[in-house]
C-alpha cells in the first residue's frame, strides 16, 4: 500500500512539474532571497507568507535583533513557571481562531468556523471546533442535568450523567460537519474557513446509543427517535431508529476531556456522517415514536429546496468532500519552485478512498497522498507536491470514497438541485494562484 | 477525594453483591421516569396532533398575545425585521430564484408551529407562554397566512385538521443525485464534448 501511494506521489510530482513555467528554479530563488532580504528569506523557507507576517516585516530591524547571530531573552532566562491550571495556545498564535460566520450580525442564533488554513492533521482543537448555536450558549450543571428516555419503550427512564457513564465506553474519531457548509451563492468566503470552516473532527467518547436503548426495551412499532436538547431552542430533530440502533453514540468527552459547554456539556448526541444539527446538543432527552415529529428543524429549516419547488426532506447525509487548506485564499507563495499543497477529505458514507488533485483548474488530476490513519466518517488528511514558477495557477481537490461517490463540481450539483436548495454543497473547491503569489478563491 | 472514590467503589460492591442472583437484562443503571417527570418535560407535537395540551386560543387573543410578545423582532406586518424571518408571503415563490421560506408558504404541518413557539418563542424568554396564548398565537399566525377564518379557534381537536398550502411540497432525501467521474486528463475538453 505504502509503495502504491508513493508512486501516485511521484507521479503526481512529474506531473505537475511539466505544467510548470521552464524557468529553472534555483536561479529563481536566489534571485527573490538577494531582493527580500532577510526575513523574507526566513519566510521563504516555510514558502508561505501571510497577511500578518508580510505586515510585520515592515519592523524587520526589530526582528533581526533575537536572530543568529544573536541569543535571544528566552534562552536568557526563566519562563513561566508550571503548571498553569489549563494551558493555551501561544500569544503568536493570533490567527488561529473561531470567527462568527461571515455577515452574522446576531451572535445567540449563530455559527462560527474552524480555522481550517490554521490547522494541520485530522483533529480539531476542542476550542477551534465550529459551533452553531440556536439560542446562545447555557450553562450546565452536570449534577443537575438528566436525560429521560420515554415514548415507545417498556421502561421510561431518566438517567443522570454519572450514570450514563458507568455504562461500556466507546471512542471513535469522527468529523461533524453543518450542513450549510457553505450555502450556492455568492458572496464566496475569502478563507478556507469561510468556504468550509463548519466542518470539525474530534475524538468522541461516550456510550452507544444502542446500548441504552436496551435498557429502557424499545417497542418494535417504534421508527423515530425525537432527540432533544435543554438550551433555550430546545433544539429537536428525529433520527431513524435504524441509525440510532447502528453507530449512535451519547457523547460526554470529546478529544479526551469533558465536552465544552459549546459542544452540548454534559451531553450530546452523535451521529455519524449526518448533518451537525442532527447531533443534540446538552441532551436531555429522547422520545421513542412512530412518526417523525416534523419539528421546525426538520421542515422550516435543514430541509433542501429544488429547482421546482419541491423540498427535500430528513436529507442526514454528509456527502464526500475535500478542500486543500493549504495553501488557501489569504496564503502566499513566497518563492517559486517546490511546493506542497495538503488538505482533507471527509464523507457521511465512510471512508475516503483517493483523493486527487489539480493545479490546472481541473483539467488534469493526479492522486494525492493520504496520511494514515484513513479513517470510518473521519477527516482524512492529504497531500501532494506542486511546482509554481509565476504562472497563474488554479487548484482544485476531488475526493473519492469508499463507495464510490466522486465529488462533483458546484455546476453539477446546481444542474440538479438549482440554486437556492442552500444545504448540502460539497462542491469542488477552486483557489487561484496569481502571477504575484497571491491565493484567492477561485469563484471570485 | 481518594478515601471518598473507595467509599464510592465499595458502596458499589456492597450493591452488587446485594442485587439477586437473577442477573438484570440490562446495567441496572438509571431511574423510572414517573409520569409527573414525563409530563413536566415532554413538549412533542406531532403531525397528527399527538402532545397538545388542553386548552385553546383564538385569532383575535393571539394578535393580542403576538403585540405583546413576538412584534418586536418579526415585525407589526409579520414580514420579519432583520435577521428575525418573516412569518407570512411566500406562496407561489418556492420555485423562483427567490424563494421565501414562512409558515404559509413553506411549514407542511401546523402542528410544528404550535411545537415550535411552545418549546423556543419568544428568543428571549422560551417556553414562558401559557399553553392558550400559544394556541392564540398559532390561530393568528395562520390567519394571517389565509389559512384560517379571522373567528376561528384552536385547540388539540382542531389544529392537527389544518390543512397547510406547501402540505405535499416535501419528499424524502433521494441523494447521491450527482455522478462525477474520476476523469484524470483532458477533463475540460471531455466536458465541453
Amino acid at each position: 500500500m505504502t509503495e502504491h501511494r508513493d508512486s501516485a506521489v511521484r507521479s503526481a510530482s512529474t506531473q505537475l512539474s511539466e505544467q510548470g513555467a521552464p524557468d529553472a528554479p534555483v536561479p529563481e530563488r536566489r534571485r527573490f532571497l538577494a531582493k527580500g532580504g532577510a526575513l523574507a528569506g526566513a519566510l521563504a523557507t516555510f514558502g508561505l507568507a501571510e497577511h500578518s507576517l508580510a505586515q510585520s516585516g515592515t519592523a524587520a530591524g526589530a526582528e533581526t535583533a533575537n536572530l543568529p547571530p544573536n541569543v535571544p531573552p528566552w534562552t536568557k532566562q526563566l519562563g513561566e513557571p508550571t503548571a498553569s491550571p489549563y494551558g493555551k495556545p501561544s500569544r503568536f498564535e493570533t490567527r488561529a481562531v473561531r470567527n462568527l460566520y461571515p455577515g452574522l450580525t446576531e451572535p445567540m442564533s449563530a455559527y462560527s468556523t474552524t480555522p481550517l488554513q490554521e490547522l494541520d492533521g485530522i483533529i480539531t482543537p476542542n476550542g477551534l471546533f465550529y459551533e452553531r448555536h440556536h439560542a446562545g450558549v447555557p450553562q450546565v450543571d452536570p449534577a443537575q442535568h438528566r436525560l429521560m428516555i420515554h415514548g415507545l419503550v417498556q421502561k421510561p427512564l431518566v438517567f443522570t450523567v454519572d450514570e450514563l457513564r458507568q455504562f461500556p465506553s466507546e471512542s471513535h474519531i469522527y468529523f461533524m460537519e453543518c450542513s450549510g457548509n457553505p450555502s450556492f451563492l455568492p458572496p464566496w468566503g475569502k478563507t478556507a474557513a469561510e468556504v468550509a470552516g463548519l466542518v470539525s473532527c474530534a475524538e468522541w467518547t461516550g456510550v452507544p446509543l444502542k446500548t441504552v436503548l436496551q435498557e429502557v426495551g424499545v417497542d418494535p412499532a417504534a421508527e423515530w427517535i425525537i432527540a432533544e436538547g435543554a438550551d433555550g431552542a430546545a433544539m429537536t430533530r428525529s433520527i431513524p431508529i435504524s441509525k440510532c440502533m447502528d453507530d449512535v453514540l451519547l457523547v460526554y468527552s470529546q478529544n479526551g476531556e469533558r465536552l465544552r459547554p459549546e459542544q452540548g456539556y454534559p451531553l450530546r448526541l452523535f451521529v455519524p456522517g449526518y448533518e451537525g444539527n442532527t447531533h443534540i446538543k446538552w441532551l436531555r432527552r429522547l422520545h421513542v415514536v412512530k412518526q417523525a415529529g416534523y419539528t421546525r428543524e426538520e421542515t422550516a429549516k435543514y430541509t433542501d429546496l429544488m429547482d421546482d419547488g419541491r423540498a427535500r426532506k430528513f436529507s442526514f447525509i454528509m456527502e464526500c468532500k475535500s478542500i486543500i487548506t493549504h495553501p488557501s485564499g489569504t496564503h502566499k507563495l513566497t518563492r517559486k519552485g517546490k511546493h506542497e499543497m495538503r488538505g482533507i477529505a471527509w464523507s457521511g458514507r465512510g471512508r475516503i478512498a483517493h483523493v486527487d488533485v489539480s493545479v490546472d483548474g481541473g483539467n488534469t488530476w493526479t492522486e494525492a497522498q493520504l496520511q494514515q490513519p484513513v479513517l470510518n466518517k473521519a477527516l482524512t488528511a492529504f497531500r501532494a507536491p506542486f511546482e509554481w514558477n509565476g504562472e497563474e495557477l488554479t487548484l482544485m481537490s476531488r475526493a473519492v470514497d469508499e463507495t464510490g461517490y466522486v465529488q462533483p463540481t458546484l455546476e453539477q450539483l446546481t444542474a440538479v438541485r438549482g440554486q437556492v436548495s442552500f444545504y448540502h454543497n460539497n462542491s469542488i473547491q477552486p483557489w487561484k494562484v496569481d502571477a504575484n503569489g497571491e491565493v484567492t478563491n477561485g469563484r471570485a | 477525594m481518594v478515601a471518598l472514590k473507595s467509599t464510592v467503589l465499595a458502596a458499589l460492591a456492597a450493591m452488587s453483591m446485594a442485587a439477586p442472583a437473577v442477573a438484570q437484562e440490562g446495567y441496572g443503571l438509571g431511574t423510572p421516569a414517573t409520569p409527573e417527570q414525563i409530563a413536566g418535560w415532554h413538549i412533542d407535537v406531532l403531525p397528527d396532533g399527538d402532545g397538545l395540551p388542553p386548552g385553546s386560543g383564538t385569532v383575535m387573543q393571539g394578535k393580542q398575545v403576538y403585540q405583546a410578545n413576538c412584534l418586536a423582532c418579526h415585525g407589526a406586518d409579520l414580514k420579519g425585521t432583520a435577521p428575525w424571518p418573516a412569518l407570512i408571503g411566500g406562496q407561489g415563490s418556492l420555485a423562483t430564484a427567490k424563494p421565501l421560506k414562512t409558515v404559509g408558504s413553506y411549514w407542511p404541518y401546523a402542528t410544528t408551529l404550535y411545537d415550535y413557539i411552545r418549546r423556543a418563542m419568544p428568543f428571549q424568554t422560551p417556553q414562558s407562554l401559557s399553553n392558550d396564548e400559544v394556541y392564540s398565537v398559532t390561530a393568528y399566525i395562520l390567519h394571517m397566512n389565509g389559512i384560517l377564518d379571522e373567528d376561528a379557534t384552536l385547540d388539540a381537536k382542531s389544529l392537527p385538521q389544518v390543512k397547510m398550502p406547501n402540505r405535499d411540497g416535501f419528499y424524502v432525501d433521494d441523494r447521491p443525485d450527482t455522478q462525477n467521474t474520476r476523469c484524470m486528463s483532458d477533463c475540460l475538453k471531455q466536458d465541453a464534448g
